[in-house]
């Protein structure tokens, strides 16, 4: 089985979720932090890391001795990655979304294989539960290939959790898909609203069933539970707003071994998402 | 000899466009006779990414030798250096002024892009 926790805003507590529900449900469980644009799953938890690998992607690269110069390659690139000009033909890797169309169209046989770095996936494991990452490389741009990669890394006969990047851009997307389930963490404010109403959508696009966590519930208003409620979607979840919560987590630690309650909170949360998924 | 400036119109009274590769036209013309035409750059526009390097590849195929424009980034910038088409950045005014102006030699060849790439 396959979770996602997102979000849609920023800051609402995918993380805390992710990390709490991972280790409540022990070896059962392997926790796959996707916000490979600023991973902080890792943060909470004491990792044993087993492996580091660099992730690349596959760019074009001219054989100049070979090249006629016909402009195959640049027609075909949706990106302008490849421009062929009369006396050379210039790459531009970091547009290039290694779709190897050049390398399929070039009658010379001039194109091979480049790479550009994309960044790193290591692996690991807290307690008895696995753990995966991505760390995209400084000034990559494109998250989906990495994503892509740590997603590899899910076992079936695990529950896996995603942690998802914020918002309900391509990365998001990316992260989301194949899963059984999405949890969409907000808090009940304007803002939190606002962009679980985009993330939602999301979800209907993808057409994965999809529950809400309300974290600092009692601050703001009910416009998120009133909301829910006409959609019919389910409200998993409310986390009271309560400063040991905030104490706890600001000192890095989970709230699964610090409080009794959030073993109960998170048991009810996973039987809640079984349900639906297994019917 | 051919020049290109990139314009927000069709014609010369029309203003130098800042923008390079998101311009919609660029003129082709050639400053002794005055003789010009329009180049649409509607594949630049509407184009998520890569507007610069497909409106460099326009410029050139168009065989012009000197680019007028407000600004170049990197990535433009070194598809000209690698076709040998002088950039010159920083022109304002109408594209005949600036024509006007290349003409009298006013200008100074860009070294350097003059703006920094949208990816980094």
């Amino acid at each position: 089985m396959i979770i996602t926790i997102a979000s849609g805003k920023g800051g609402t507590g995918k993380t805390t979720l992710s990390t709490n529900l991972a280790t409540f449900l022990g070896k059962e469980a392997q926790l796959l932090d996707c916000d490979v644009e600023e991973p902080n799953a890792h943060l909470f938890l004491d990792i044993k890391w087993d492996e580091k690998q660099t992730v690349t992607a596959v760019i074009p690269e001219v054989d100049e001795e070979k090249c006629s110069h016909c402009g195959e390659c640049g027609e075909i690139c949706q990106f302008k990655a490849i421009a062929p000009l009369e006396s050379t033909v210039l790459v531009f890797p970091e547009l290039c979304h290694s779709c190897r169309g050049c390398f399929l169209v070039c009658p010379e046989d001039a194109i091979k294989e480049g790479s550009r770095e994309l960044g790193v996936l290591e692996t690991g494991h807290f307690n008895s539960t696995e753990f995966t990452h991505g760390r995209l490389r400084i000034g990559e741009a494109m998250a989906p290939p990495l994503i892509k990669k740590v997603k590899e890394r899910i076992k079936p006969d695990k529950i896996a959790i995603l942690d998802a990047p914020p918002g309900t851009s391509c990365p998001v997307v990316n992260t989301m898909m194949d899963s059984d389930y999405i949890v969409l963490v907000t808090e009940p404010t304007p803002f939190g609203l606002h962009d679980l109403k985009l993330a939602v959508g999301v979800t209907k696009k993808l057409g994965i069933p999809c529950g809400i966590v309300i974290n600092r519930h009692g601050i703001g208003d009910n416009k998120v539970e009133q909301w829910a409620e006409n959609q019919e979607i389910p409200v998993l979840l409310k986390i009271p707003f309560d400063r040991k919560v905030a104490e706890i987590y600001a000192e890095g630690k989970l709230l699964v071994e610090e409080l009794p309650e959030w073993s109960g909170m998170m048991k009810d949360l996973i039987t809640k998402i079984r349900k639906t998924v297994d019917r | 000899m051919k020049i290109a400036v990139s314009a927000q119109g069709k014609d010369l009274d029309a203003n130098v466009d800042p923008r390079f590769g998101r311009a919609p036209y660029f003129i082709i013309i050639d400053p002794d006779t005055m003789e010009y035409e329009a180049v649409d750059n509607k594949q630049s526009l509407n184009m998520p990414q890569g507007a610069g390097v497909q409106a460099a590849m326009t410029v050139i195929n168009q065989n012009a030798e000197v680019l007028l424009t407000g600004n170049c980034g990197p990535k433009a910038f070194r598809a000209f250096k690698a076709a040998n088409v002088d950039v010159i950045t920083g022109v304002k005014g109408t594209v005949k002024e600036a024509v006007e102006k290349f003409k009298r030699g006013e200008y100074k060849i860009a070294s350097a892009p003059s703006v920094r790439s949208h990816w980094s």
